[in-house]
């Protein structure tokens, strides 16, 4: 204690004349962020994290004024000598095949696991007691802990926090699988935030979003931590998470582009005033599955580069405090879109043209590897002219064979040669540098079968017509050629021709 | 009085091991693909799997998953445009392990020969014809019937031609040829002829139709038997069943026949030897072949293998047939006109031109119903059966397949009663005008229909034509009644059935009783629906949707008020 005062007497003198008015300076802050993970199998997981940081001792003072921390908490943890205290409520099940590994796992249901102080005397009643208050605290059916479902681990379960001793006795962990979490375990969960839903990253937590997805974490750890890197004196940290991930099957409609809007059906218009920090993170790593990247949309203006759980991460950072952030547009509304990048495809193609260029189709593919592209094309069986059928028409037409060339990426590096010196059939091979080498594969041509008049009747059509040609061509060139004059009206009307007629009929001169 | 002589437990036994579908035999595959690797064959398989729209009771399968083995013969300096087949089924026992191994016997012989143009490929397809279907559809890259295959790996080029042996035990006394395909598709004439030419160069005695061919036309034997070959092809051909695993391959234009090696206890037996001559001398033809074969015949009846019907002999008749029903449509649109213009005008005004009054107007909107009606009859035949499998199957005491064929069966005879719903709901302001319509339309759908089955497959069109056609003229509303009834009854597409197979076993000399010829009837209308499903037969559909409806037509006219 004595330690204690003079440094607060330090800092208020170096923040006095920068400080708000205030007597004394701010002894807790609060920090706030949101990082939006898009997961392997395409859904997105969003994980909150609220740290309240409080640099008071508070078994030891008699505390009655809270500013950030909740005075629901800090009294508990003074009443119950508290040491640690994490609480966990949990929906739904983390499937790390396809989400990739969690930031904090938690079981199914409710996790209760506690730390007490070495002081207190009797820690099961203690125990009990806290967890009815819990209980009560979050709404959930935290009072069913008893000594039917407590355990007291003696190798799992250190301390997360600074701690002195870790002897077992004062450590108990309970479960409760069929808890049901549900709005009422959020709403007070809320409320411990000092901006409760208001402003800030917690305008977001929409219940009837958040209870829309494939998991729902939520969950509260209080812990001491070092105030100073010397660690003279503790202060107590209170970090309330909650994870969520959304399914992009049922959410996204089938689609994989999301925005804070499509998530929770809100988006961020002011930060919190009381947060001394306040940020959203967006993990940009490019995981290079069916060869998409993912684009955010407003551009980040820097990124924050990690190792994770043992990999590279990437993340893009929005600092809700930046001003310029939010006052461009009153409000911010991230948007994640996947993007295929543009495959550096190269697509020529060449309609033909009937009976004077063929169809020339180009296209440039990169093949992932162990894979079997196919390329089909459609086309329709067409009647040629008949004079552009070959001889042997019901041999098929030959499509000729595709081409396949490629720059294959070569195992071993092969080491520049000379040209001059190497042997005769280094120089058939065009290598371009010694990390890979040109192919070219040609396929098997193609025998299509066109429809194939029958041959035979073509002939006899042809007789046919050379037969009518040759009449009308006959008669067309008699009237033609031969040249017509008049003859002199006999003399005589009808009746004496038609006479004449019968009587040369019959054989008798004609009168 | 064992566990089974209760036929309900039987059929649940039998029911129990279709679902289970027990794998009790399968084909061997890495003993072929090494039998064939070590002959010099380029060896894939194609697995393939299919789930039956109900039960085959015939052939106990409904489940099936199988795997076709080939081995492609690599012709030298070929590039692989064209190539034959040699395709053997094997069945769900080894009843045709005779022909495999003479499969590969022809599959070391000709690997070591250098004359071969084009790759030949070696084919055993596990489930008969399924396997036969899975493999052509994925060899074209297409999907008509649902078949969930594999892709192949190996392909050899367009399939110039096939042939499909069956060997149904070692000793083989005489090889029996089989044409007739899917839809009643026919290989090119040449194929069977260079088949003939060296059956008869081996000395072998070759059948068509399981008939012995006698050389003796002189006499009455030789003709007649011809004539009952030649109906025993008709009523194959009609059936649009594949006769075998060629008729698969006709679809994808590729001439194929099934040559089955018969046992049939003579005096003279051939080794496989001369069945495997006759093979190589075909195959050593067809390599030599330029084009695909063309030049012959693509439509034709058989009477004997070295005789044959051209299209222009037997087309004509259907084409009669046809007129039939031509004529008497334009002799009810005469009565009809005259009614239409009146007594006073009918004498003068027969011309072309027809008066189109407004009483005419309504004998046609009074058609709607009917031709409505009958046809959603035909649809429900076509659709509910296979649809509603399930349902019967929960609410009666009988397995899938009956279920479907008593579904069938029902819907049909459901069909009958129709005439007695309709009538009520067209007016009756001219009732003899209104059948005469009716059967206008009726005539003329019926030519339609029997005119384009007629063009692609002659024997069904036929058949129906023969049947259908007399009954279908003489139906009218007045006269004997009950007679016409009868007659209709008698030649309705069902009953056509019915008489084909028992014309069908008279002319295999294995006559059938009544109780047997209805069990064949029903295995037969199970068969078809199956075969429609699985390698998209036409005739269930063309019988449901579009003769059946037309049938109805006329039965309706017969009962018109």
């Amino acid at each position: 204690m004595a330690a204690a005062v003079p440094l607060g007497l330090l800092v208020l003198l170096l923040l006095g004349p920068v400080d708000w008015g205030h007597a004394e300076p701010p002894r807790d802050s609060l920090r706030e962020e949101l990082v939006i993970t898009p997961l392997p199998s395409g859904d997105v997981a969003a994980t909150f994290q609220f740290r309240t940081r409080w640099d008071s001792e508070l078994q030891r003072e008699g505390v009655s004024h809270y500013r950030l921390f909740p005075k629901a908490l800090g009294q508990l943890i003074s009443k119950y000598s508290l040491r640690e205290l994490h609480l966990s409520f949990t929906q739904g099940f983390w499937r790390t095949r396809y989400w990739g590994p969690p930031f904090l796992q938690a079981p199914s249901g409710a996790e209760l696991w506690v730390w007490f102080q070495d002081t207190v005397t009797d820690v099961d009643k203690s125990w009990k007691e806290l967890s009815n208050v819990l209980s009560g605290i979050f709404c959930a059916s935290l009072n069913f802990i008893d000594s039917t479902n407590t355990v007291t681990p003696t190798a799992s379960f250190k301390p997360l926090g600074l701690a002195n001793d870790t002897d077992h006795y004062f450590l108990r962990y309970a479960v409760l699988p069929r808890e049901v979490v549900c709005t009422e375990n959020l709403t007070p969960w809320k409320k411990l935030l000092p901006c409760s839903s208001k402003a800030g990253l917690s305008v977001l937590l929409k219940a009837d979003r958040l209870f829309h997805t494939s998991y729902h974490s939520q969950a509260v750890h209080i812990r001491p931590v070092c105030r100073n890197a010397r660690c003279t004196s503790i202060s107590w940290e209170l970090r309330q998470t909650l994870s969520v991930v959304f399914d992009a099957f049922i959410t996204g409609q089938g689609k994989k582009d999301w925005s804070l809007f499509r998530m929770f059906s809100r988006t961020l218009t002011e930060p919190c005033p009381l947060a001394s920090e306040s940020r959203v993170y967006v993990d940009i790593t490019s995981c290079n599955q069916d060869n998409e990247t993912l684009e955010v949309n407003p551009p980040p203006t820097t990124t924050y580069q990690d190792i994770i759980l043992g990999t590279q991460k990437t993340y893009a950072v929005y600092d809700l405090l930046d001003t310029a952030l939010i006052n461009n547009s009153r409000n911010f509304n991230l948007q994640l879109k996947w993007k295929r990048p543009p495959e550096n495809g190269y697509i020529h193609y060449e309609p033909a043209q009937d009976r004077r260029q063929p169809h020339l189709l180009e296209m440039l593919i990169q093949l992932p590897a162990n894979s079997v592209t196919k390329v089909s094309i459609q086309f329709e069986r067409a009647l040629l002219k008949w004079t552009e059928y070959t001889p042997d028409p019901n041999h098929g037409f030959y499509v000729s064979p595709s081409v396949l060339s490629a720059l294959v990426p070569s195992v071993v590096a092969a080491k520049p040669v000379d040209w001059e010196g190497s042997p005769l059939f280094n120089t058939l091979f065009p290598v371009s540098d010694g990390s890979s080498y040109f192919l070219r594969l040609y396929t098997e041509p193609l025998l299509v079968n066109l429809p194939t008049p029958d041959f035979s009747m073509p002939y006899n059509v042809i007789c046919l017509t050379c037969t009518v040609v040759a009449v009308c061509y006959g008669s067309f060139y008699n009237l033609l050629t031969r040249t017509f004059h008049i003859e002199e009206p006999r003399t005589g009307g009808l009746a004496k021709r038609l006479a004449n007629l019968i009587r040369r009929a019959r054989g008798v001169p004609p009168l | 009085m064992g566990l089974l002589s209760d036929p309900v437990r039987r059929r649940a036994l039998a029911r129990l091991v279709l679902r289970l579908n027990a794998p009790l035999w399968a084909l061997p595959v890495a003993w072929l693909q090494r039998a064939m690797r070590s002959v010099g064959l380029e060896v894939y398989t194609q697995s393939f799997s299919r789930k039956l729209p109900f039960p085959d009771e015939t052939h106990e399968r409904y489940m099936v998953s199988g795997t076709n083995v080939y081995g492609i013969l690599r012709a030298p300096r070929a590039a692989s445009t064209e190539s034959l087949v040699l395709t053997v089924p094997c069945g769900s026992d080894s009843t045709n392990s005779q022909a495999v191994g003479l499969l590969l016997a022809l599959a070391a012989h000709f690997r070591g020969q250098i004359y071969w143009a084009k790759d030949i490929i070696f084919l055993v397809t596990e489930h008969d014809l399924l396997g036969t279907e899975a493999w052509l559809e994925a060899y074209h890259d297409v999907n008509v019937t649902g078949m969930q295959s594999s892709p192949l790996q190996g392909r050899a080029g367009a399939i110039q031609a096939a042939v499909a042996l069956e060997l149904s035990s070692d000793v083989v006394t005489s090889l029996d040829v089989t044409v007739e395909g899917l839809n009643g598709q026919l290989p090119n004439l040449d194929l069977l002829n260079l088949f003939q030419t060296f059956c008869q160069k081996g000395g072998l005695l070759c059948t068509l139709q399981g008939k012995l061919q006698l050389q003796d036309w002189t006499t009455l034997d030789g003709p007649l038997q011809g004539l009952q070959t030649l109906l025993l092809m008709v009523l194959r051909q009609a059936s649009g069943r594949p006769h075998g695993p060629h008729g698969l391959f006709l679809r994808y234009r590729v001439e194929a026949l099934t040559l089955r090696g018969i046992n049939s206890f003579r005096q003279y037996k051939y080794d496989l030897v001369a069945v495997g001559k006759a093979l190589e001398g075909m195959f050593r033809k067809l390599n030599h072949l330029l084009e695909r074969l063309h030049q012959s015949f693509f439509f034709y009846l058989l009477p004997a293998l070295s005789r044959f019907v051209s299209i222009g002999l037997y087309m004509p008749a259907a084409g009669f047939l046809l007129l039939v029903l031509g004529l008497k449509a334009l002799e009810l649109w005469m009565q009809l006109h005259e009614a239409g213009v009146g007594p006073e005008e009918a004498g003068d005004a027969p011309g072309p031109s027809p008066p189109l009054t407004s009483t005419q107007g309504v004998g046609l909107a009074s058609l709607v119903a009917p031709l409505l009606i009958s046809q959603a009859m035909g649809l429900a035949l076509y659709i509910l059966p296979v649809l509603g499998q399930h349902v019967a199957t929960q609410h009666f005491p009988v397995a899938e397949a009956e279920a479907v064929v008593l579904t069938l069966l029902a819907i049909y005879a459901a069909g009958l009663a129709l005439p007695h719903n309709t009538h009520r709901v067209m007016s009756t302001q001219a009732p003899d005008r209104g059948w005469m319509a009716l059967k206008l339309v009726a005539l003329i759908y019926l030519a339609l229909q029997l005119g384009c089955i007629a063009l692609t497959n002659f024997s069904l069109g036929f058949l129906l034509a023969a049947t259908m056609v007399p009954a279908a003229a003489l139906t009218k509303p007045s006269g004997p009644r009950p007679l016409y009834a009868a007659l209709l009854v008698l030649t309705s597409p069902a009953a056509t059935l019915l008489g084909s197979l028992f014309l069908w076993q008279e002319l295999q000399e294995a006559p059938l009783s009544l109780a047997e010829g209805w069990q064949l009837f029903l295995v037969a209308l199970a068969q078809g629906v199956l075969e429609h499903h699985t390698y998209g037969a036409l005739l269930f559909p063309l019988l449901s949707l579009g003769l059946y409806p037309c049938w109805l037509l006329f039965w309706n006219v017969l009962f018109w008020k």
